[in-house]
């Protein structure tokens, strides 16, 4: 399913800078020092734990929480002081939040009403709003009467109808079903790349925030853990937070033991010795330090007893539990060192024979090894 | 010889039979029939049936001009009560939703105080404040606001003043309630679509609290319809109400199936407000979307 042309006309992104950011609600900061600068018509989700500030930094963002310290800059405009009714951005609340005695059209021709446009114009704003989320035929209803998407297109259409530079998004998906959410995923994208809007997101599944944005923000404790497209986040955590919290995570600890150019030798705890490489060229390479290394558990492959290749790590292991997940299987195993890690690998007819019980030598490349500092 | 059947108790038997909640309610249900049910039938018949069905004591209730005056006195005291309640009481409310929730028990709590006295004391009490040598009469005279004492009292101002003051509370309970019911997420979406906060209140907070207002409102003017005690004390002759009017026909004249069709006329009315105000509480939502 496509959505709709939008106009040229319509691509009213601003750019976004966040400023050393904080909030402290009696005393305690719920977010600390936060800054990203977002391009216009980028789409950044704040991906993190409850807890982790991430909804707070987008309510600063929104005018809803005022910050403690910072700035925040939308299109260069410093609007940290600004009330939220005079900023501009339109904003998809986690519940909705669409008005409960106002039908689909009263409900998305507010913010018009608010910015007192004249009724004609109010009328083809709201027109053109529906029919790009798809809701054209649902003007009369109220928002009892729609499923929980048909909501949450509504409070979209709602959030982009008075065409803010900015668009805000708090657990958009919360509350759909699974089936529903990557649908949404899909179509929200496609409508925000299309109206070129500016998009802050927030999340806690990072499942939602590897597919939907340019760039993810990885937040914890309050504050910006890493931030980076997808494709870096997951190949390159800044740290084990990033590491366990975005994708699934074999960790080990340990020290390194010497360093070889672009690889270097790792010693866990356990006394495993493995290859691997560093997370991000910023990690520190001197022998001792104690480090953490990552294997993501669809890097892992089962090999025969000879069976490993040229720059591969070979493990013999015990498999502990074996499930069956339609087209993968997954895996509990002990390596012989006592370590314990998840495998992943798509559904075959070798991997079907793998039982708990079974001995097996797994392997994994030396680069799929990411050294954490 | 038979084993011997457990016998039980003639109480015990009757709950085995009936179960215990039918037992448990049998007597305040025979209590309410004696003291309430057979007492409203001889009122209803004793207005109808004297001894020869008439309706002679409802055609005088709305042809002699004396009794349609306090029917309008009734309505008209009731009305503006119920309105200067909704409209306090909204002010209220307001603020008891919108502070701290310690603080909210503390206004509550206020709010509920003067239920702890009696009705009685508390229209003395207004008494002492409204007369002509009273409170606010002596406070604005030594102010030196006013020159001669204001008639606050035996009047239609004192009435309402001191009903309302009554009652009250039961628009602000409703109100509260449906202020708090609204979802708070909808004023921060509101600000953020660009409504300031008057635009918001007016398109939002007000359209969504209107159910409590209305029932708090009709709540009141149910209530104000059978005042028996302020207009007796506060109001002057003027001021009679229905209620004061059938006490006069049961100890004074003792035309009795006349104040009888006059309690059945205050019957009627007020189980017809009921039925609208239970309409209006249950329909909350469609009611709403009408609005």
């Amino acid at each position: 399913m496509s959505v709709p042309n939008a106009s040229d006309a319509e691509r009213t992104g601003s750019s976004v800078v966040v400023e050393s950011l904080s909030k402290a609600f009696g005393g305690v900061r719920v977010v600390d020092g936060v800054s990203f600068v977002l391009e216009p018509g980028q789409l950044l989700t704040l991906l993190g734990p409850s807890g982790s500030g991430k909804t707070t930094t987008m309510r600063m963002v929104a005018g809803l929480e005022e910050p403690t310290e910072g700035r925040i800059l939308v299109g260069g405009e410093d609007v940290t002081r600004k009330a939220a009714h005079r900023r501009n951005i339109g904003m998809v609340f986690q519940q909705y939040a669409l008005f409960p005695h106002l039908n689909v059209f009263q409900n998305v021709a507010y913010p018009l009403e608010m910015r007192r446009l004249p009724r004609i114009k109010i009328r083809e704003m709201v027109t053109e709003a529906l029919r790009l989320v798809r809701m054209s035929d649902f003007e009369m209803r109220h928002p009892r009467q729609l499923s929980g998407g048909q909501q949450q297109r509504v409070a979209l259409a709602r959030a982009i109808v008075f065409r803010p530079p900015v668009l805000l998004m708090d657990e958009p998906m919360g509350a759909l079903d699974k089936r529903l959410r990557e649908l949404m995923q899909v179509e929200i994208r496609q409508l925000q790349q299309q109206l070129g809007i500016t998009t802050i997101s927030v999340t806690h599944d990072q499942v939602e925030a590897l597919v939907m944005s340019d760039l993810v923000a990885v937040m914890d404790g309050g504050r910006l853990q890493q931030i980076g497209t997808p494709a870096d986040l997951y190949r390159r955590p800044a740290n084990r937070f990033v590491a366990d919290f975005v994708g699934e995570s074999n960790i080990l600890d340990g020290a390194l033991a010497s360093t070889n150019g672009e690889t270097a030798l790792f010693r866990s705890c356990s006394g495993l010795e493995l290859r691997c490489r560093p997370a991000r060229s910023d990690v520190s390479l001197s022998a001792g330090h104690s480090a953490q290394v990552v294997v993501r558990p669809e890097s892992i492959r089962f090999v025969g007893p000879e069976g490993a290749q040229l720059e591969e790590t070979i493990v013999r292991s015990r498999v502990l539990h074996s499930l069956y997940v339609g087209d993968m299987m997954r895996f509990r195993i002990r390596l012989e060192s006592g370590d314990e890690m998840s495998v992943k690998s798509l559904m075959s007819a070798e991997a079907g024979r793998i039982r708990a019980g079974d001995d097996v030598s797994i392997a994994w490349r030396h680069e799929d090894c990411l050294l954490l500092p | 010889m038979n084993v011997a059947t457990p016998a039980f108790s003639p109480i015990e038997s009757l709950i085995r039979r009936y179960g215990l909640s039918s037992c448990l309610l049998a007597p305040p249900l025979f209590f309410l029939a004696i003291i309430f049910l057979f007492p409203l039938g001889n009122v209803i018949w004793g207005s109808f049936f004297v001894p020869d069905f008439t309706l002679v004591h409802y055609q005088r209730m709305f042809s002699e001009p004396l009794y349609t005056r306090v029917l309008w006195t009734t309505l008209r005291i009731a009305l503006l009560t119920s309105f200067a309640c909704v409209v306090l009481g909204y002010c209220a409310a307001y603020l008891i939703a919108t502070v701290s929730e310690a603080t909210r028990d503390v206004l509550m709590f206020l709010v509920i105080v003067p239920f702890f006295l009696s009705t009685l004391i508390r229209n003395y009490i207004w008494m002492a404040l409204l007369q002509r040598t009273g409170v606010v009469n002596g406070l604005l005279i030594d102010g030196g606001l006013i020159s001669g004492p204001l008639p606050l009292m035996y009047n239609e101002t004192g009435v309402v003043v001191v009903m309302v003051n009554m009652l009250l509370p039961y628009t602000i309970f409703p109100i509260v309630a449906s202020l708090m019911a609204i979802p708070r997420d909808l004023n921060a979406a509101s600000a953020s679509l660009g409504g300031n906060s008057l635009r918001t209140f007016l398109r939002v907070t007000l359209p969504l609290s209107l159910p409590g207002v209305f029932a708090g409102g009709l709540l009141v003017f149910i209530v104000s319809l059978g005042f028996f005690i302020t207009p007796a004390l506060v109001g002057g002759p003027r001021q009679m109400m229905i209620s004061n009017l059938i006490d006069f026909n049961v100890r004074q004249v003792l035309n009795w199936p006349f104040a009888f069709a006059l309690a059945n006329a205050l019957l009627i009315g007020t189980l017809a407000l009921y039925f609208l105000y239970s309409r209006a509480v249950e329909s909350r939502m469609p009611r709403q979307a009408i609005l």
